[in-house]
């Protein structure tokens, strides 16, 4: 197996999807990348490769009302051998935003991020769709307070603004106030029954309905074209946009590819790689709005390809990363809380974006403190010998020889946690550590140790922040 | 009276859960009160009063006792515009004071930029607790936070002195800015390092420390004691953030239990801390806000209090004038808001009123609008 297929392998697997081990590099390289791309992007196994059953035991209650929803979205993270289509979860669950803290049902966010799952790889206009009639939505954004002599234009406003085309691009505005207006009223009627939250005791689910005396159907005006517009209509209209092109592809490109502006900043702030959102805008229109052919030609691309290390990593991210590197997890086991906690400590929350904008990203993500819990937590995991992915490691490194140079012990190790590069100077810094040891035995009791504290340091650089 | 002043200091208590107003600062003899109340009302002859109508819970004795002094003010009736029921949303409205929409930043996050806006300090801001409350954040603010000061710092994981001090060494060399490596490497770098120098300052905080007070063993009360060791070390912080654990105060159900022991650990822990920085000549440069997210219905369930609107704050120190401000909302079946009490007094008016008065910032551009202060702030 060449290096450098292997080192690309663990870019798209932490691109395309939450890392892997060595082994299931090698695996999938061997397959070849353009045939592991088609796996990701066409998974056939329902299960996921994942016991369902026995997590039902464990998570309980996670597809009903209350509890061990966001463990379950996690457990499908580690766990799930269609890591796209989780990452794809992920990828909508920061877009089209509904958060816990104003829903108050885990029902609600469950069918929301399943509905996320079974529809983030397929037609875009479907998805705009199915987010305008679903009920955490429908509550989280106000349209079920929307009427047809009163409306309420948060959806209306968001979907345009946050869902589909942003608020400009190239320097111009890409809608009016008077769009949002009759946006707003072409979405009157689409409520659901059975509120949410379902205060102060008992929660159930509840579900969309289309109430017809409630919606608005005189004539609207909406981006230049004139009709009695009802929600799908207006759906129909946005998804023909070529700023709907634009935003969706500069999100692609800033999750998958590089780190980009802040979307507030679009409008004004052209793309980075201009080409590439080209190529992504193209195939949107050319494949009927196909999120599915989008990511076939991006993870194709040698914009892509060539994108090593241009993305901090996320919280999210970064903790089921970890956990997938060391091999915990693998089975439902009760005791996620303090994973969970970690999460949002270091400043992402499953199912709690901190505003319907989503969580910002690249650089914002580290602060003192979130950069201080991050690198604890990595470090504390690699550093603990016991767990099957360090063990691996360790005997990967010992199948060397009888002993080990301090500089195959750095590279080694760089090489084993998916070929991480990093700065000539820090290298230098690893290597000058190593050499203080010399050779070391591989045999010896103390070497899983010496594996384990090169792994730290490596964990606690810069360039590991990245992805 | 010392003469060389010393900077303003603000200590946030937040008592998240949603303490319950109603039993908290008490409307004993309003004659409504014992219907609404018929298990878990306090008797006249055990409230602490403070007038003929209201009082302290009788486990607030220390609180209380500052408030004779003339150290504390009470706020009555304070809440926001379209109350929400939700602990988290509520937060999230009184860390952001933004109670229309859901943005991103805290107002004491706004607060630091304003008071330290070239990062001059890596300490300006100091929060003890697990994650860092939305209050605290805004974009390019850095906040220190710590969940243990006795165990803080860049991979405390490593064991052995030895090893860990080299892996320090290690650390700090390998998040050295380096030259020509683009503005977000550097600001990692400056991150990694601040972190780095601000733990290794921290650190040294509990070594400079002695007092006579004993906190309690709360981890509430141990992070007061935390906060008073890293005031007195005299870093220059000027925010500090603490408070209790999510829940602690969500007495739905045995709040006659929960209630007396909860005020009883909080209100002894800020008298200790109160009592430690006077030991230290410090307890002029110190203003505690005291809050939760929202009150609880004034209806009790039978064994406790559910989810409310309408609730009561506390400033304390001796800084501030005490006394009653904003009115005790009605009790009157027909002047509750579904059942909650009808909030009064924006919330806002008291942060503006510490940002200003207190702090001698500009509240305006902090809180997004102005706000009528109170007079709570001696001149």
């Amino acid at each position: 197996m060449a290096e450098k297929d292997t080192a690309l392998m663990a870019h798209l697997m932490r691109r395309a999807g939450f890392g892997a081990q060595y082994d299931e590099l090698e695996r999938r390289a061997a397959k070849g990348y353009e045939a592991t791309v088609e796996d990701l992007l066409n998974p056939t196994d329902e299960t996921n490769g994942m016991d369902l059953d026995l997590a039902e035991r464990y998570f309980i209650e996670w597809n009903h009302f209350i509890r061990c929803v966001p463990e379950y979205i996690a457990f499908r993270m580690v766990n799930s051998a269609n890591q796209l289509e989780e990452k794809m979860v992920l990828f909508w669950h920061g877009i089209l935003c509904t958060a816990d803290s104003k829903t108050q049902s885990y029902v609600a966010s469950y069918t929301e991020l399943e509905m996320l799952r079974k529809c983030g790889m397929g037609s875009f206009k479907n998805l705009l769709l199915e987010i305008s009639k679903d009920p955490a939505m429908v509550y989280f954004l106000d349209n079920c307070l929307s009427h047809k002599d009163a409306i309420n234009e948060n959806y209306g406003r968001e979907l345009l603004e946050l869902f589909s085309m942003g608020v400009g691009m190239d320097g111009e505005f890409n809608y009016t106030e008077d769009d949002v207006k009759e946006c707003a009223r072409a979405f009157t009627g689409w409520t659901i029954a059975n509120g949410i939250p379902a205060q102060p005791y008992g929660r159930y689910s509840s579900q969309f309905v289309y109430n017809p005396d409630d919606h608005d159907d005189g004539e609207k005006t909406f981006l230049g074209q004139t009709g009695n517009f009802n929600g799908e209509d207006v759906i129909n209209i946005i998804v023909k946009q070529p700023a709907t092109a634009r935003f969706i592809s500069r999100h692609l490109y800033n999750y998958f590819v590089a780190d980009e502006a802040q979307v507030p900043s679009w409008m004004d702030t052209p793309p980075v790689d201009m080409d590439t959102i080209k190529m992504l805008e193209d195939e949107y229109f050319k494949s009927g709005y196909d999120i599915k052919s989008m990511l076939r030609v991006l993870f194709n691309s040698d914009a892509f390809k060539n994108a090593r290390f241009a993305r901090i990593k996320g919280p999210i991210e970064t903790v089921i990363g970890t956990l997938r590197l060391v091999g915990d997890w693998t089975a439902p086991k009760p005791g996620f809380e303090s994973i969970f906690e970690e999460m949002k400590h270091m400043g992402q929350e499953i199912l709690n974006p901190p505003s319907v904008e989503g969580w910002h990203t690249g650089k914002e993500w580290i602060d003192g403190g979130t950069l201080l819990r991050r690198i604890n937590f990595i470090a504390d995991h690699v550093g603990d010998v016991s767990y099957p992915g360090i063990q691996e490691i360790v005997k990967s490194l010992a199948s060397e020889g009888p002993t080990i140079s301090p500089d195959n012990l750095v590279n080694g190790c760089l090489r084993l946690l998916g070929h991480y590069e990093l700065a000539e100077e820090n290298l230098q810094a690893l290597l000058d550590q190593a050499r203080q040891t010399g050779d070391l035995p591989t045999d010896n009791r103390e070497f899983p140790q010496h594996v384990a504290k090169m792994l730290q340091m490596i964990v606690a650089t810069k360039e590991y922040l990245y992805a | 009276m010392t003469t060389n002043k010393k900077d303003p200091v603000l200590v946030i208590l937040q008592m998240t859960g949603a303490y319950d107003a109603v039993n908290t600062f008490i409307p004993y003899s309003d004659s409504h009160y014992p219907d609404y109340r018929p298990t878990l009302q306090i008797k006249p002859e055990d409230v602490l009063a403070v007038d003929d109508k209201v009082g302290f819970h009788p486990a607030m004795s220390p609180i209380k006792d500052m408030y004779d002094q003339g150290k504390v003010a009470v706020l009555q009736g304070i809440g926001y515009p379209n109350p929400i029921r939700s602990h988290f949303r509520s937060l999230d409205i009184w860390h952001t004071a933004e109670p229309e929409k859901m943005i991103i930043d805290g107002w004491l996050g706004r607060a630091i930029k304003d008071i330290d806006p070239n990062k001059e300090n890596i300490l300006t801001a100091v929060n003890f607790g697990r994650g860092l409350p939305r209050a605290l954040a805004a974009p390019g603010v850095s906040v220190a936070s710590v969940g243990d000061l006795s165990n803080y710092g860049v991979l405390t994981g490593i064991e052995g002195h030895e090893d860990r001090s080299e892996a320090l060494d290690i650390f700090a060399r390998m998040y050295a800015p380096m030259i020509g490596s683009g503005a977000v490497s550097d600001y990692l770098s400056q991150t990694g390092l601040d972190a780095l120098k601000g733990a290794d300052i921290l650190s040294a905080a509990p070594d400079n420390y002695s007092s006579s007070v004993e906190y309690g063993g709360s981890p509430f009360a141990q992070w007061l004691k935390n906060i008073s060791q890293v005031h007195l070390s005299e870093f220059g912080t000027r925010v500090f953030y603490t408070g209790v654990n999510p829940g602690t105060f969500d007495t739905h159900a045995n709040q006659n239990v929960n209630l007396p022991k909860l005020w009883g650990d909080v209100t002894n822990a800020i008298a200790d801390f109160y009592e430690d920085l006077k030991e230290h000549n410090a307890n002029e440069e110190v203003v505690m806000l005291l809050f939760t997210e929202f009150g609880r219905r004034v209806q009790e369930n039978g064994s406790g209090t559910d989810h409310g609107s309408g609730g009561v704050a506390f400033v304390i120190g001796d800084a501030v004038k005490g006394g009653l401000y904003g009115e005790y909302p009605s009790l009157e079946p027909s002047k509750l808001d579904s059942g909650d009490l009808q909030w009064n007094n924006d919330f806002r008016s008291s942060y503006a009123t510490i940002l200003e008065d207190w702090m001698g910032l500009d509240a305006n551009p902090i809180l997004g609008g102005t706000y009528e202060k109170f007079d709570f702030i001696n001149k």
